[in-house]
């Protein structure tokens, strides 16, 4: 391995390092800010038990609720972008729903689909699908003149140049789609759990924990959520190199 | 016979005895864009099994034409018939400028080369038949397992050519094929692309703003003047070939290109 490859793992160092000497000088008050060991203990304690559950059920909402987005979104965002006037008349409110935060959508979604779980999954959804669809319509768009060009020039019928070519050259901004898409929903995902009547997942980890006091328990949960972002991330990042292979090139 | 023949009286001429049947008619054709005329009433005659090069100042439609003709641009009026039949009745082939652009990054060279024929409703097996048969006439040495964006400029370009050869084109239209590669690459495109004519006689049009290409690879040089495009010139080049870079000093090779050089500054300062 490189040398640079270590690189990445100084920010870590330097960041549990400052963590020990702020505990250890007393910074901040120590029921507030538990010492790096402490907070490893809860979460490898957390994760074989009750944090490992909730971890899970975030994981199966933002699932459910990516899976919906773009099953709904990826079909429309091409439909909308092989078009640029339908998707000029539809895009103020698309970019609309898209700036409105999703989480003032809350309440309209539980008069809608009551206090469920679903009504969690479909918020995160909903927010999911508008950055998707976005992302989408503009891959689509922005496929280069040329290539369908030369796709019409070698017989290609318009479906076909639709399927060969604008749904490949639409990949790449796709998956950018689906990254940021994911992310929002994690982000919607685990605020509904903290307030829409949650009774798991780590949004209502994090919340319990404060309300209990137990610091070290709430900071494993913090970092479980943020290992968890990072990590779909990450996936998503994979899954595009190994399948949009050409990408960026 | 090494000769240079002009339409145009006054020219460096020896009149050309026979001409070949025309391939392509083109008959009052006409385009404006947005108000701007570019073609007017438009006529020509392309030979069939020839190499035409196009040349004119910037802007005079030199890629419009072959756009045109290869039904890549809608006409406004005229028509193009290529021997009697129309363009969706015979096969061609369309190179362009940009081969970043124009290849399909998802696909390795080789389906590259493949796509035209999957319109055409060939078996898979018949599909790769061909396009080793064209490899292999080609004598291309290049790993076509690996995706354009792997390859230097040149082998993109060539794959592109390969491209629009395989579906075996009455037709092949060149737009600035070699624009985008540096020197040493033009150079062994030139010939890649002379060896290929040679080898398949396809009618070629190619789209050039290096007036010394233009010249080396064509049997028939098409100038254009400015706006609205008339034909400036139409000059024969018959060396033989394969021409080589002794072509380049030969005294007719040197008088034609001065002869077109100077019908392009005429042209230009008309501007």
């Amino acid at each position: 391995m490189k040398r640079e490859s270590f690189l990445p793992l100084v920010g870590v160092a330097g960041l549990i390092l400052a963590w020990y000497i702020a505990v250890w000088v007393r910074i901040v008050d120590p029921v507030l800010l538990p010492s790096p060991q402490a907070t490893f203990a809860a979460m490898i304690k957390g994760m074989g038990g009750r944090l490992g559950f909730d971890f899970f059920k975030t994981v199966e909402r933002t699932f459910y609720a990516t899976a919906i987005a773009a099953v709904v979104a990826i079909p429309l965002g091409v439909f909308l972008g092989a078009s640029e006037k339908l998707y000029r008349s539809v895009e103020f409110v698309i970019d609309f729903f898209r700036s409105t935060p999703a989480s003032a959508m809350f309440p309209l979604f539980l008069v809608l689909f009551g206090v469920g779980n679903w009504t969690k999954i479909l918020v995160a959804a909903f927010g999911a699908a508008l950055v998707i669809l976005f992302n989408v319509a503009y891959g689509v768009m922005n496929a280069r003149k040329t290539r369908l060009l030369a796709a019409k020039v070698m017989g290609a019928s318009p479906l076909r140049v639709l399927t060969d070519v604008m749904l490949l050259e639409s990949l790449p901004q796709t998956f950018v789609g689906l990254r940021n898409g994911v992310s929002l929903a994690l982000v919607i995902v685990v605020v509904a759990e903290m307030f829409i009547g949650s009774t798991d997942g780590l949004g209502h980890r994090v919340f319990e924990a404060q309300q209990l006091f137990d610091m070290p328990d709430m900071y494993a949960a913090i970092f479980a959520a943020g290992a968890l972002g990072y990590g779909l991330n990450l996936l998503f990042l994979l899954i595009e190199k190994r399948f949009v292979h050409w990408s960026g090139k | 016979m090494k000769s240079v023949a002009s339409e145009k009286a006054g020219a460096p001429a020896i009149r050309r005895e026979a001409e070949p049947p025309p391939h392509i008619t083109i008959r009052g054709l006409s385009k404006q864009f947005n108000g701007a005329v570019v073609y007017d009433k438009f006529d020509l005659d392309i030979p069939r099994g020839k190499f035409v090069s196009v040349f004119g100042p910037n802007g005079c439609g030199k890629s419009t034409l072959i756009n045109m003709i290869a039904g890549l641009i809608p006409v406004d009026a005229g028509e193009i018939l290529f021997a009697g039949k129309t363009l969706s009745q015979i096969k061609f082939g369309y190179v362009f400028q940009n081969y970043r652009e124009a290849l399909f990054p998802w696909l390795r060279a080789i389906d590259n080369i493949e796509y035209p024929l999957r319109h055409m409703n060939l078996p898979k097996a018949e599909r790769r038949a061909r396009v080793e048969r064209l490899v292999a006439h080609l004598g291309v040495k290049i790993d076509l397992q690996r995706y354009p964006y792997e390859m230097s400029g040149g082998q993109q370009q060539l794959i592109s050519i390969m491209r629009a050869l395989v579906v075996e084109p009455e037709v092949l239209f060149l737009d600035e094929p070699f624009s985008a590669l540096d020197y040493e690459m033009t150079l062994f495109m030139r010939e890649q692309l002379q060896r290929i004519f040679q080898e398949t006689g396809t009618t070629m049009v190619l789209v050039s703003h290096d007036l010394e290409e233009a010249v080396y690879l064509a049997d028939r040089v098409l100038l254009l003047s400015r706006r609205p495009a008339r034909i400036a010139d139409y000059a024969w080049y018959e060396a033989p070939r394969p021409r080589t870079d002794a072509t380049l000093s030969d005294p007719a090779f040197v008088q034609l290109k001065a002869h077109c050089l100077e019908i392009f500054q005429r042209e230009v300062r008309k501007g």
